[in-house]
């Protein structure tokens, strides 16, 4: 059989259904609904613990970690003046339960060594760079509205008939590394 | 089956690949300032097509493309050549699957006009998708990724675009995740050139039509259920077979029943979404016929679900069915605009196998190496000294089917898929013995829910988060 002598790389490059993107893992959702790897950034949405109707936006650049950290209705968070503040430290924790550690160090430029870095590793290794803080309003706006499309994706209606592009996209068991 | 028929060298199959990946290369570098051994690979694509109906307008989109001056008309010429070879290599590989299977073929139909479909939106597609095959996988950025949300949000929410939408969707999302490309270590090169092509030819209006549809009346025999998904969306097609109550021959046909979900809806919380909608998939879970009355069946063997069109029949066994049925049931035809390998997914009922490691290779070979079975890789089934790899990562992870449990299957019904060089086996239900007792277990058993006590839990967990969402969705989305 010819595909014996291909390697298992060449098969990947050959291949319609070469699996790209693992699925996200199963995690809790009600301290931080929404987390993305996305536009160069960490960045989410952190329920707030005390008020129903107030969430956080917050996000940690990949290479030099600015991070920003501003509620829904742009009113800076306290607690991220200096440093990162519970609800990054949230964020990240939850990115990694998401993503894999190491999925998020390599998409944040963290240098966590071999394996996969838990959440607290991460997130150390990230301030010992002492990243700066940086203006959230616009990021905040940004963030948001890219999680209220997320939500949106509920409200679409399922259709019988049939998505035959799907064909290229079946699932799989791995978490692609 | 003649496993023998799947392992043997396909004519002028390796030639035309060969075309297809030099050119699929092109889109590695981009088209904007092609260096000569991607106008090697232009030419060789526009000679591959000389003989055909595009000769003429591909050879003229090879000479721009090659100059790097493709505008979307050549680019749009480009991808329907190598669609075109695809659909050669799909029809070479179809008819390999019919002597295998010993299946009646159907015919081809005309297809059904295309519903209209708003134009500019199409366009914007067009128009990131040649920007893209300009930047190359190595020239893409988060801006130029980022230029395909607002195409799929105005897309998603209608029917007729639903398609095109989801596969730029998905596709985005690789191309988000893979950035920025100048620091890509590896690229899925035939993989971003099938959807990039694919996407593009889906922006033609006319396109998206489909194959007319007409009304059928008898008895469905369901076979397994096959789940696809990305990260925002999900489709479960529920193959059966059909018996017309007119007595005319019985047909393979497929349901499907599709969802746009947010990211963080997986696994059980998928059947969850989906199960709502089609009542089919509790019907195959619980190993049910049902009886449809009047429901749209097109030539390409796809239901038009309807629930009101179907009830609940007797008891089916799909193994039963798989036995005594599906050997005499007519295949499904694969529309013209929708023939590529990797569309190929054909009903097969396997037994008497002997099942060896991935790895183990030529006839005979592992069949002493349980030890080092790792059925999570995939494993082959040896039939009559010829190898079929069986494909076990692709069962989904919310059902009670398991790499081990096809690893220790004396029988399996499965959907014979190509890809990558060679024919794959999907499982979709196995049986295997549990205390000396034959038991099935179906990929799709907990599509129409579970009293598992892993499946209870996991659906436990996805009703919680979908209700999280719904709740902050309730609170923020009307601001
Ligand atoms: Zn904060």
């Amino acid at each position: 059989m010819l595909s014996e002598v291909s390697s298992d790389e060449q098969r990947w490059g050959e291949s319609s259904t070469a699996r790209v993107l693992a699925p996200a893992r199963v995690r809790k959702l009600a301290k931080v609904p929404f987390v993305e790897l996305a536009d160069g950034r960490l960045q989410g949405v952190v329920s707030s613990g005390s008020d129903i109707e107030r969430v956080y936006v917050s996000s940690v650049a990949a290479g030099d970690h600015a991070f920003a950290c501003s509620t829904n209705n742009n009113r800076p968070c306290g607690g991220a003046r200096g440093s990162f503040c519970n609800h990054i430290l949230a964020l990240v924790g939850e990115a990694v339960l998401q993503y894999g550690g190491a999925r998020v160090a390599r998409y944040l430029k963290v240098d966590a060594g071999e394996g996969e870095p838990t959440a607290a590793q991460l997130s150390s290794a990230m301030r010992a760079a002492r990243p700066s803080a940086v203006p959230g309003k616009e990021l905040a706006a940004a963030v948001f509205s890219r999680f209220l499309r997320h939500l949106a994706y509920l409200e679409l209606a399922p259709s019988t008939a049939p998505l035959p592009e799907l064909h290229w996209f079946p699932p799989t068991r791995v978490a692609v590394a | 089956m003649r496993t023998d028929l799947l392992t043997e060298p396909v004519d002028g199959l390796t030639e035309l690949l060969a075309v297809v990946d030099a050119f699929d290369r092109t889109l590695v570098n981009g088209l904007l300032r092609p260096q000569p051994a991607q106008a090697a690979a232009l030419a060789d694509l526009a000679d591959a097509l000389a003989a055909g109906p595009l000769a003429a307008g591909v050879a003229g989109a090879a000479e721009k493309a090659a100059t790097g001056a493709a505008g979307e008309e050549h680019l749009m010429l480009l991808a329907a050549a190598r669609g075109a070879l695809l659909g050669a290599a799909h029809d070479a590989l179809a008819a390999v699957v019919t002597a295998a299977t010993g299946r009646t073929a159907g015919t081809h139909p005309a297809a059904a006009p295309a519903p209209a479909a708003p134009l500019n939106v199409l366009a914007a597609a067009r128009s990131w998708l040649c920007d893209l095959a300009r930047a190359g996988w190595q020239g893409i950025d988060h801006e130029l990724v980022a230029g395909a949300a607002p195409v799929v949000s105005a897309m998603l929410p209608d029917p007729a675009l639903r398609r095109l939408a989801v596969l730029l969707d998905g596709f985005a999302a690789e191309l988000a995740a893979s950035c920025p490309g100048a620091a890509l270590e590896r690229v899925p090169v035939r993989r971003w050139a099938d959807l990039w092509a694919r996407a593009l030819l889906l922006t033609q209006p006319g396109a998206l039509a489909e194959p007319p549809a007409v009304p059928v009346t008898g008895r469905l025999l369901p076979l397994g259920v096959d789940l696809q998904e990305h990260a925002t969306a999900a489709q479960a097609q529920v193959h059966a077979v059909f018996e017309p109550a007119d007595g005319g021959p019985s047909r393979l046909v497929r349901a499907s029943v599709a969802v746009p979900k947010p990211d963080t809806v997986v696994g059980a919380g998928v059947w969850q979404l989906l199960r709502p909608q089609c009542a089919l998939l509790a019907a195959a879970g619980e190993g049910r016929a049902m009886e449809l009355t009047g429901m749209a069946l097109t030539a390409a063997g796809d239901l038009h679900w309807q629930d009101e069109l179907a009830v609940a029949g007797e008891p089916a066994d799909p193994f039963a069915t798989a036995r005594v049925a599906l050997a005499a049931a007519h295949a499904a035809v694969t529309p013209p605009l929708e023939r590529h390998p990797a569309r190929l997914a054909e009903p097969v009922f396997l037994v008497g196998y002997a099942v060896r490691p991935e790895d183990a290779v030529g006839p005979g070979a592992g069949a002493d190496q349980e030890v080092g079975m790792h059925p999570e890789n995939g494993v082959r089934f040896e039939l009559a000294g010829h190898q079929l790899f069986v494909d076990t990562d692709r069962i989904p992870a919310a059902g009670p089917l398991t790499p081990a449990a096809v690893a220790a299957s004396t029988a399996c019904i499965g959907l014979l898929r190509w890809d990558a060089g060679r024919f794959v086996l999907q499982p979709l239900a196995v049986e295997t013995t549990v205390k000396k007792k034959t038991v099935a277990v179906h990929a799709g058993g907990w599509a129409g829910g579970t009293a598992d006590k892993l499946g209870v839990k996991a659906e436990k967990a996805a009703t919680e988060a979908v209700a999280v969402l719904r709740e902050r969705a309730g609170r923020l989305l009307r601001k």
